[in-house]
């Protein structure tokens, strides 16, 4: 049970593979089960028997959804950096606080790193996220032929989703409200409320992406061309 | 065994990644190294008008308990303890199974593994929060809170075990139990 492209064929010329052809074959990324895949009717899943990753999930009309629920988070998260996320008053004193500075809060000496990394984390990764599925999709649901290079930023998107952590800072902002509460009085911005309806279009939104049906239409896109 | 690229993609194919193991323990022990720091040094420190106090990850969470917010502290203990404690745990059983066989089913641990990778992540909330916090509580004298050097090595932690966890090649678990199947 390897993988099919074969260890001594050349990838390019192995098309066939026990007679099947090799576009009809799915191997686990997971567990490496080998299957021949059949299209599962849309809404419904294809998983592993061996360890239940799910393999192909076509949703109705998900291209142009992700479209839509992506283009949304580039315009939340653009808005959301420079409103006031949370503000704060007690004794007198005022402050507010964007998305911004919570990033840039470490400023001493190695503390820069840990900012650049949480700047990275919660702004950053989720928004070249976005704009690669953009720049991968677009042409694919328009009937073109892909852009250049849109298999490698395909790839991308698919390595940086653990690192892109919008819901985590969500849930960090619920904590931080309770652990000054007794101590001087919260309000909420407007960048608040935008984080928020950003982190369930995130979550909502990746629930729509097959990336079995993506990377099968890439690929018949480039035969075509 | 030689490597090829994929067709599809273009990342490179190998049947199983012989140096998988390697990198999981590297990356395990770099977290654990960043971990003991961590806990021992101050994670925030409040200054208010009268007092200025610092506290560690555990401190602050029994300070919560304290005012009442129980709630609040068992989310900041499982993050910042239970999970990352567990994690390293795990990751350690899995990457002795996966050498020397285990008595649990292949699908167990491909289970263990899978909550191990997608809890993980979460552990950086304790980051967030003071990130947030020592943005926002700046009062001039009245209060401010400031990171401790824990945030750095906590942050450090959490991105090392992640790693490890990423470099972990999950088919090795599926792979003894076959071999041992056509052994017998």
């Amino acid at each position: 049970m390897s993988v099919a492209t074969g260890d001594e064929t050349d990838p390019q010329r192995a098309t066939l593979f026990g007679g099947i052809p090799l576009e009809s074959l799915i191997a686990c990324p997971q567990c490496d089960a080998l299957y021949v895949a059949h299209m599962p009717a849309v809404g419904e899943r294809a998983v592993c028997e061996r360890c239940h990753t799910v393999l192909i999930a076509p949703k109705r009309k998900a291209g142009l959804k992700i479209i839509a629920l992506t283009s949304a988070v580039i315009i939340l998260v653009a808005a959301a950096l420079f409103f006031p996320f949370l503000t704060i008053r007690a004794a007198g004193f005022g402050n507010e606080a964007s998305i911004l500075d919570s990033a840039s809060s470490f400023e001493s000496g190695p503390m820069v790193l840990l900012a650049l990394a949480v700047a990275a984390m919660i702004v950053v990764i989720p928004l070249i996220r976005t704009l690669l599925i953009l720049y991968v999709l677009i042409p694919v649901v328009a009937d073109r032929p892909p852009y250049a290079h849109a298999k490698h930023a395909f790839r991308l998107t698919q390595e940086l989703k653990p690192w892109a952590m919008a819901e985590i800072f969500a849930i960090g902002c619920a904590v931080a409200l309770v652990k000054v509460a007794d101590l001087a009085h919260i309000g909420f911005g407007p960048a608040f409320w935008m984080f928020a309806v950003l982190v369930v279009i995130v979550i909502f939104n990746d629930n729509y992406m097959c990336t079995w049906s993506v990377w099968k239409s890439l690929e018949l896109d480039q035969k075509e061309a | 065994m030689r490597t090829e690229r994929c067709g599809r993609c273009g990342s490179h194919l190998q049947s199983r990644d012989t140096g998988s193991l390697g990198r999981v323990w590297a990356f395990w022990l770099a977290g654990l190294i960043c971990y003991v720091p961590a806990n021992l040094n101050p994670m925030l420190i409040t200054q208010t008008l009268l007092s200025s106090s610092k506290s560690t990850i555990v401190g602050g969470a029994v300070d919560l308990i304290h005012h009442g917010a129980i709630g609040v502290a068992i989310i900041i203990l499982v993050a910042s303890v239970l999970i990352p404690v567990g994690k390293f745990m795990a990751i350690a059983y899995l990457a002795v199974s996966v050498r020397r066989g285990s008595s649990i089913s292949s699908a167990r641990r491909h289970h263990l593994f899978e909550v191990v990778e997608f809890i993980g992540r979460w552990s950086m909330v304790d980051v967030f929060v003071v990130a947030i916090l020592s943005s926002l509580v700046q009062l001039s004298v009245v209060a401010s809170i400031h990171p401790g050097s824990a945030a750095l090595t906590f942050a450090l932690s959490v991105i090392f075990t992640m790693l490890s966890a990423q470099a972990f090649d999950t088919r090795l678990f599926w792979d003894t139990k076959d071999a041992r199947n056509e052994t017998t």
